[in-house]
């Protein structure tokens, strides 16, 4: 080499060492940790949807604080140590500002504490487990705009009285602990209203056969069916109570939003009442057809609607991160604990999913409640909303 | 009700885990080795159905042809490659070689196919018919058939036929055989693409019953060894035996005491049943001269 390309090469990387990290310092720096691969992908790949869309005109508008939203993605593989690992080498390393969690329950648990210990806040777009943002912890970094698993067994019970009038539920629910967390909430809705339930039936992922559960349920007078499981699972159900001929009515919470459940379980899949916090079929908001218009831009293989499944995880994502934006410019900082102060007092919001009137509080971090959920079912592929 | 049910249920998904099973028992009384990337074998075979028969619209016959073809090609990449040159050097490393050739199958098979579980329809599978009471689809009633006629299939053609008795010949004496004129290395390939071939027929068989995801596989694999050893893996009848009682008890205790125990007491069986007759239900007991 010589003296001369030598000396170039120096100067050049001089100059990158100078310049490199201002230009980090242009963008705001928001993280995602979800599951981006495996059975779950399809809900990491909604949510770096619904917070792109947002980012994106976000950025139109000029940014937060003057700066650029930059979004960074880590897959968590939907294993709690690797969610954990992920977000404290996005906060100490790449110092996001934010985090932003995925779909399980169990990768959010190890997240929390970690954010809370280095006030960041973090905000829950899916997992609905319980004590994530209910963790106790008295300065809490942990917020949510997602569906809450004690307040969806509630309004599963809610649902089957009014629509069905059960007297005797059974529950067919996936050997996990997302099935374990609903099996409490569930049996704690029902004793609130004095009701006695048929049985708890578990099932495991890989079963190719439900109906020795199922008829327990059936031989001890089920009226209506409580069921949890992703789709896969949720979908041999169906199949199941197909081969019985049973017509017992099946309320259920998320999972079977979660990929092609009408393929996968056939014409009965309508039979499936399910709850969602968001849809983008029927009447849409001025909002909803904008972020939709954008959707399909951004990404042209969403070619109907069938494709914007799972609708939840894009509205959710969409909401929490300008709901995260709207409190730094509110702060006029990124520090943790003046983002949190400003959280509580948010300005008010027309979102996705709905208009959020201070949606925090310290005693309550979460932004939706029972009132923001619907039930819908599928229908040639698209999840429409039911009209009670 | 209760009964018939969990008769039917278990017979069906029990001839499913009997013919992985086979699959084991073919590759072991030829080379004493077994391919322990048969779930995913399983897994294979419903994926490339799939792709051919409903994806590409191909008729079935063609399909399920080139799928099988396509099944036991994998098996003899399987043993040249991750068994023959471990147990050559009468290394047990062909064990983890081959758990490792699964996994990393079901990754490609996650990356290519997609990770979003898919349906494969099948008018055998759409409306069920009465059985004493139970529904049953007639797709249920046909594995149990495929599987105890190809256990009988494979009874008779080790113990009657000419490429059958070579086959077997292998296993006890590699030189013996080699010197009466027997390829050895053909053999012990052959017995691969067979097991693997068995293992694709039973991921098609079980497709329409259940989703096809990169994963399906996994859980299959395990309990299908499970019944070889249970079986005693060294007779095709004896697996294939296991198998279905296999699946009629899981089913049994799942209707009969609750699906909550049923993993802990079906496999806490296996091992007492073990403890028992150490040698499976029909197998033999391996005399190991010294």
């Amino acid at each position: 080499m010589s003296e001369l390309t030598r000396r170039l090469l120096l100067a050049a990387a001089a100059a990158s060492a100078l310049t490199a990290p201002a230009s980090a310092q242009d963008t705001l720096k928001l993280g995602l940790v979800a599951a981006m691969s495996g059975q779950s992908a399809k809900s990491g790949e909604a949510i770096v949807r619904g917070l792109s869309i947002a980012i994106d005109e976000i950025n139109a508008k000029g940014g937060v604080l003057g700066k650029k939203v930059e979004l960074l993605v880590r897959d968590d593989e939907s294993n709690p140590a690797k969610g954990a690992v992920a977000a404290r080498e996005l906060v100490q390393r790449e110092k996001v500002v934010g985090l932003f969690g995925g779909l399980d329950t169990p990768v959010s648990i190890a997240i929390v504490p970690f954010a809370n210990q280095n006030k960041v806040p973090f905000m829950g777009v899916w997992a609905a487990g319980t004590p994530i943002t209910r963790n106790g912890v008295a300065e809490n970094y942990a917020f949510r705009v997602s569906a809450v698993d004690v307040l969806v067994d509630k309004a599963l019970v809610d649902y089957a009285t009014k629509k069905y009038a059960t007297k005797k539920p059974g529950m067919i629910l996936i050997n996990n602990p997302w099935g374990e967390s609903n099996e409490k909430g569930l049996k704690e809705a029902l004793a609130e209203k004095n009701m006695p339930y048929a049985g708890i039936e578990k099932f495991q992922d890989a079963d190719v056969d439900v109906v020795p559960q199922l008829t327990r349920l059936k031989e001890a007078g089920a009226d209506v069916l409580f069921l949890v499981a992703n789709v896969a699972p949720s979908s041999q159900v169906v199949k199941s109570l197909d081969r019985m001929g049973w017509n017992v009515p099946i309320v259920s919470h998320w999972g079977p939003a979660g990929g092609r459940f009408s393929e996968l379980a056939g014409p009965s899949s309508q039979r499936v009442h399910f709850i969602q916090t968001f849809s983008f079929s029927g009447k849409l908001s001025p909002k909803a057809e904008s972020v939709l218009a954008a959707l399909k831009k951004k990404y042209p293989e969403i070619k109907s609607l069938a494709d914007v499944t799972p609708a939840v995880g894009i509205a959710n994502a969409y909401d929490a991160i300008n709901l995260m934006t709207l409190a730094i410019a509110k702060a006029g900082s990124t520090e943790g604990p003046k983002v949190r102060e400003a959280l509580y007092a948010l300005p008010k919001y027309e979102g996705l999913i709905k208009t959020y009137d201070k949606p925090f509080t310290p005693a309550n971090h979460d932004a939706l409640t029972s009132d923001d959920y619907i039930f819908t079912h599928f229908k040639d592929g698209e999840i429409l909303p039911l009209t009670n | 009700m209760l009964l018939i049910s969990a008769i039917v249920s278990g017979l069906a998904v029990g001839s499913m885990y009997g013919l992985i099973a086979l699959g084991f028992h073919v590759t072991y009384v030829v080379s004493n080795t077994v391919n322990f990337a048969q779930g995913s074998s399983m897994m294979l075979g419903a994926v490339l159905g799939y792709t051919f028969g409903i994806k590409l619209g191909w008729p079935m016959p063609l399909a399920v042809a080139t799928s099988l073809s396509l099944c036991a090609l994998f098996g003899l990449v399987v043993e040249r490659t991750l068994v023959r040159p471990f147990a050559e050097r009468g290394s047990n490393a062909w064990l983890m070689a081959t758990v490792a050739g699964g996994i990393v199958l079901d990754n490609v098979v996650l990356f290519t196919f997609g990770k979003e579980p898919r349906a494969f329809p099948s008018f055998l599978a759409q409306k069920p018919i009465d059985l004493f009471g139970a529904g049953v689809f007639p797709l249920q009633l046909i594995i149990p058939i495929v599987g105890i006629a190809i256990a009988v299939g494979l009874q008779i053609a080790f113990h009657r036929t000419r490429l059958g008795k070579a086959l077997l010949a292998v296993v006890q004496n590699k030189d013996a055989a080699r010197l009466m004129g027997i390829n050895v290395g053909s053999a012990i390939a052959f017995s691969f693409a067979l097991s693997t071939a068995l293992a694709g027929l039973a991921g098609m068989l079980i497709a329409p019953l259940f989703s096809i995801h990169s994963e399906m596989g996994t859980l299959f694999g395990i309990k299908a060894f499970a019944v070889a050893i249970l079986g005693g893996i060294t007779s095709a009848s004896g697996v294939m035996l296991a198998g279905l009682l296999y699946g009629l008890i899981e089913a049994s205790v799942t209707a009969f005491i609750g699906s909550t125990y049923t993993q802990m007491i079906v496999f806490a069986v296996v091992i007492i049943a073990l403890a028992v007759m150490p040698n499976g239900l029909l197998g033999r007991a391996a005399v190991k001269k010294v």
